[in-house]
Order: C-alpha cells, then sequence, then structure tokens
C-alpha cells in the first residue's frame, strides 16, 4: 500500500469505484461542503474537493478536505500548479497528510486569464508531471523536491493525475499520460466522457501501451442538466466535445434533468463494460443532489465496505 | 530584438509639464526595426510635444531630438555630454535597458520613459510582434525542435500539453497555436518524437531570476 487510503484500498481489492466532486464555496462557511458531504456519504468512495477549479477563488481545498473528513466523507484533494510554487506545495501538502488527508490529484490548473482575478499572476513554477514526481519522491524517496531529506514521516499520498481523453493528437496525449504514470500516477481521473467512441479508441491506446496495467483509470462522467448546458460545454469547454446524438437527446427531451441522468446512467453502464476502467468520476457541476440516483440507477448501489467498517 | 511600443502620448505631455528643455533620445537598435524608437520616431515626438506645448499654453517647450546606435552602451551615450548641458529632462525611446544607461550615464538629467517594453521577439506581419524567448538561461530548444514551450504555451509547461487544446489551439488564448501540437509534429517530421517521453525536470528558476539582477562574467572575454 502507498498510501492506505480507502480509494487506493478499494482500487486494489478490483472494486469498480465511484468518486465525486465537490466545489468549496466561495464564502468561509464550512455549511454547503457539510450537506454535500452529508448527501454523498455511503453513495461515492471518496469524493475530490476543487483547488479553485476555473481559477475563481474558493475556500482552499485543504481545510474544505477536513470538514468532508469530519463527515466521514474520504476527500481526494486537488492541487494546482497555479497558485504555489514548489515550496508553498510541499509545505501544503506536509500539513494535508498531517490532518488525515491521502489522496491527491496532481493539476497543472486552470490559467489566471480565465478566472475571476485575470490579473493574477500565475505561477507555474512546475507542472502536473513535476508535481507528481515531487510528491512521489516525497513518499518514496523521503527528500524534498530539492533533494533534502525530511527529519520525520513522510507525506504518503496515492497520487492521481487528470487527462482528456478525447484531446487530439492521441499519441501525444498517450505519451504525455505515460510521463505522467512514469512520474507517479497511481490512479487517473479523465475529463468527462460524453464520445464514447473516441473514449474507447483512447482506451486502447492506453491498453497498448500497457498503461491501464499499471494505473487505475476513472472514467469521468458529467450528468447534463439541459439541452443550453450540453450545447455551452460542446461550444465553449477547453477539450470537451458532445457528440450531436447526445445533444439532440437533450433538447428533445420532455423532461431534460431525466434524460440527463438517463444518458448519465448509460455512459457509466457502458463504461463499466470497457476493459481497463476501474471505476468512474462524476462530476456533477452544481448538482451535486443528483449523485445518490445516478450511482443506485447504473447499479452501483450499496458501496463496498473495507473490513473494519463492516465491523462497527 | 526587443520589442516595445510607445507610451500614450497624454503621459508624456503630462511627466514633462513641469520642464523647458527636453531630450528625445532615441536608439538604433530594436526599438529602431520594430518602429517604435528609432530617429523618424523621435523626430515626430518632439515636434509633437512642442506643439502641443504651444497649443495648451504654458512655458515654451525646447526639444533636443537625438539618436544614438545603441542607448545599451556608455560608449554610444558619452558624446550627448555636451549637447545634454542645460537640459533639464529627457525622454528616452530606448528600452527599458536604455532608460536606465541613460539616467546612469547623465545624473543630473531627469530621465522618462517613452516606450513600455514589452519582449524578446520579432515581426510576425507587418505592424505585428511576438513573443519567442522568455530569457530564462538555460535554453531547451533541443528538446523541442526549436519551439519555445516556456514562452509559447501560456502556461510554460514543460512536459507536454494540458488537455485543453482545441482544434490545434491554446485554451487560454485561441488565436494562438498550442505549442506542444507544434512542438509534436516538429518533432515526428525529424523522426524524434520519443524526445516527448523524456521527463524535463523543474526549471532552475537561479538562471531566469537570480538574486537580484543577473550578471555574466566572461573570463576570456575579459582577457
Amino acid at each position: 500500500m502507498k498510501s492506505g487510503s480507502r480509494l487506493e484500498r478499494l482500487l486494489s481489492q478490483g472494486e469498480f469505484v465511484v468518486t465525486a466532486e465537490i466545489g468549496p464555496p466561495k464564502h468561509a462557511s464550512a455549511e454547503p461542503l457539510i450537506r454535500k458531504a452529508r448527501l454523498l456519504k455511503g453513495y461515492v468512495d471518496a469524493a475530490n474537493v476543487t483547488d479553485c477549479q476555473t481559477a475563481v477563488v474558493r475556500m482552499a481545498s485543504i481545510p474544505a478536505a477536513v470538514h468532508l473528513l469530519r463527515e466521514g466523507v474520504e476527500p481526494v484533494i486537488q492541487m494546482t500548479c497555479r497558485d504555489r510554487n514548489r515550496i508553498a506545495i510541499q509545505a501544503d501538502l506536509l500539513g494535508a497528510y498531517s490532518l488525515g488527508i491521502r489522496n491527491l490529484l496532481c493539476l497543472t490548473g486552470d490559467h489566471p486569464a480565465v478566472g475571476d482575478h485575470p490579473e493574477a499572476k500565475g505561477v507555474f513554477d512546475l507542472d502536473a508531471v513535476q508535481l507528481l514526481d515531487m510528491v512521489r519522491r516525497l513518499r518514496d524517496e523521503k527528500v524534498f523536491q530539492s533533494g533534502v531529506p525530511l527529519k520525520g514521516p513522510e507525506p504518503r499520498f496515492f497520487l492521481g493525475a487528470a487527462e482528456n481523453p478525447c484531446g487530439a493528437p492521441v499519441e501525444l496525449r498517450i505519451m504525455r499520460l505515460a510521463k505522467k504514470v512514469e512520474a507517479g500516477a497511481d490512479f487517473i481521473q479523465t475529463q468527462c466522457v460524453f464520445d464514447l467512441e473516441c473514449f474507447s479508441r483512447w482506451m486502447e491506446s492506453v491498453r497498448e501501451e500497457g498503461l491501464d496495467r499499471r494505473v487505475y483509470i476513472l472514467a469521468g462522467v458529467t450528468p447534463l442538466k439541459s439541452a443550453r448546458m450540453a450545447q455551452y460545454m460542446h461550444e465553449n469547454v477547453p477539450g470537451i466535445s458532445i457528440p450531436e446524438e447526445i445533444r439532440e437527446r437533450m433538447a428533445k427531451a420532455s423532461d431534460s434533468q431525466e434524460e440527463g441522468i438517463a444518458i448519465a446512467v448509460e455512459t457509466i453502464q457502458a463504461l463499466k463494460r470497457i476493459p481497463g476502467v476501474a471505476g468512474v468520476h462524476i462530476m456533477a457541476i452544481a448538482w451535486e443532489e443528483v449523485v445518490p440516483e445516478i450511482v443506485r440507477r447504473a447499479g452501483l448501489f450499496p458501496r463496498p465496505q473495507l473490513p473494519e467498517e463492516t465491523d462497527r | 530584438m526587443i520589442v516595445a511600443k510607445p507610451k500614450p502620448f497624454p503621459f508624456l505631455t503630462e511627466q514633462l509639464r513641469p520642464y523647458r528643455k527636453v531630450a528625445v533620445v532615441g536608439c538604433e537598435t530594436c526599438v529602431a526595426v520594430c518602429l517604435a524608437g528609432g530617429e523618424r520616431e523621435v523626430r515626430r515626438l518632439a515636434q509633437a510635444l512642442e506643439l502641443e506645448r504651444r497649443v495648451r499654453g504654458g512655458v515654451e517647450l525646447l526639444t533636443l531630438p537625438l539618436t544614438v546606435k545603441r542607448q545599451c552602451e556608455y560608449e554610444y551615450l558619452e558624446p550627448l555630454r555636451e549637447t545634454l548641458k542645460g537640459v533639464e529632462a529627457a525622454v528616452s525611446l530606448g528600452c527599458g535597458v536604455g532608460v536606465q544607461y541613460l539616467a546612469a550615464a547623465f545624473p543630473e538629467l531627469w530621465v522618462v520613459p517613452g516606450l513600455d517594453t514589452l519582449m524578446a521577439g520579432g515581426p510576425t506581419a507587418l505592424g505585428v510582434w511576438e513573443e519567442y524567448c522568455r530569457l530564462c538561461g538555460e535554453c531547451l530548444l533541443h528538446l523541442t525542435g526549436g519551439i519555445c514551450p516556456l514562452t509559447r504555451c501560456a502556461k510554460g509547461l514543460l512536459n507536454g500539453p494540458c488537455g485543453g487544446a482545441s482544434e490545434g489551439r491554446c485554451e487560454v488564448n485561441p488565436e494562438v497555436p498550442c505549442a506542444w501540437i507544434l512542438i509534436y509534429e516538429r518533432l515526428r517530421r525529424f523522426g524524434k518524437e520519443e524526445l516527448l517521453r523524456h521527463l524535463t525536470p523543474p526549471k532552475n528558476w537561479q538562471l531566469a531570476q537570480g538574486r537580484g539582477p543577473r550578471k555574466l562574467v566572461r573570463e576570456e572575454v575579459r582577457g
């Protein structure tokens, strides 16, 4: 075991895992986090806490994750390279580990120009690959990025990275994925999958490279709430394309929320059949309350428990 | 070359309001080539400043249009010493280096920057200049097929593209091609795409930022 986190243990037991995403609030109260944690508890194996996603200021992911821990939901903290240099990242991660956080998703981060403080300086002292390498060495070699040894217990994180399965060119994306695995990624959470054909082709390349045996792939799933959202994401979200068929289904549906849920459930069931997919990561953007229903309808409820949890 | 652009004219008139005798000092090197601070721009600015003062009223302004070969070498500034006697202020149409050399060479002269210095780059079309180098102190272009990811990727990524490129364009600025896709295509043309598997370690920013201003000493040149 690298970290002994729930997520790592369930994956190593061969469970098809379910993770979800929680965006911290744009204020100083933990109330929304606690509400979302209670909503998701028992339906997901772990929940990602975003690190100022889309470069918009929110509560920091480490303290937000502590609120999740208190509610009994295992967090996956996200750490981007946008706002911190290598000194700040390592310092924050030592603190995060001391607070009981065990899963870490390493991201480059969205550029400040797309967020709510476009005049901010983007740090990008490291990129996501270098970040993974640094945190793996903290864990496995017990040294800081500089090579200076730690003076006590090392932070032992289960390390994740992100990947866009429908990005082009495929060969370049696979090379980058291989690099992330080489640098230390234990699991991958992908950008949301709408185009199953393109995702399957990507998984084929992943298997050809043998990467599915070296890293757990969690496929991203986003339930669409409306036809407008589908169109917006298709046109405006970098790296996402939604097939016309799905956009049409959303447009024609009498109950678009129900249709969005149905598409998400079908997508999960299809993903489950693709060799090498180890789980799903449900990103219900500002619609966390729908996650339990999706998990149930996809046949993924109840979630597995670890031995000590069933003893209780 | 160093690429610069003129500061707004009202900024300059405001800065020069207290002075009667003002030199406008251009530079024949980079800023002349990028049409911001050569002899022609110096002449035009000097005339415009005098005219504005006349129209606006107040003490008459006398300008001295001067252009040197390179404002970033004391050797070329020294000959201005006689001419600048009695001059109260100067607008430098040099880059940020030129402004500082001028101020250092003439401690009695109040120096105002006439340009905003932008980047190390070059022209890509008539009236268009683009950045190519961040002057980071440790060139990686042998790994990236002559395309600098530090400069030309919005996030300065050194290990391949982020997931956001759409149809080969940068997610941050769709006007710009994704540097990593350009790098990939070029490496492929040379059969060197294996270079993309190379893990580039974190950059040594000491080379880029130093301990304050960077200094280069080459003993073999010193002699």
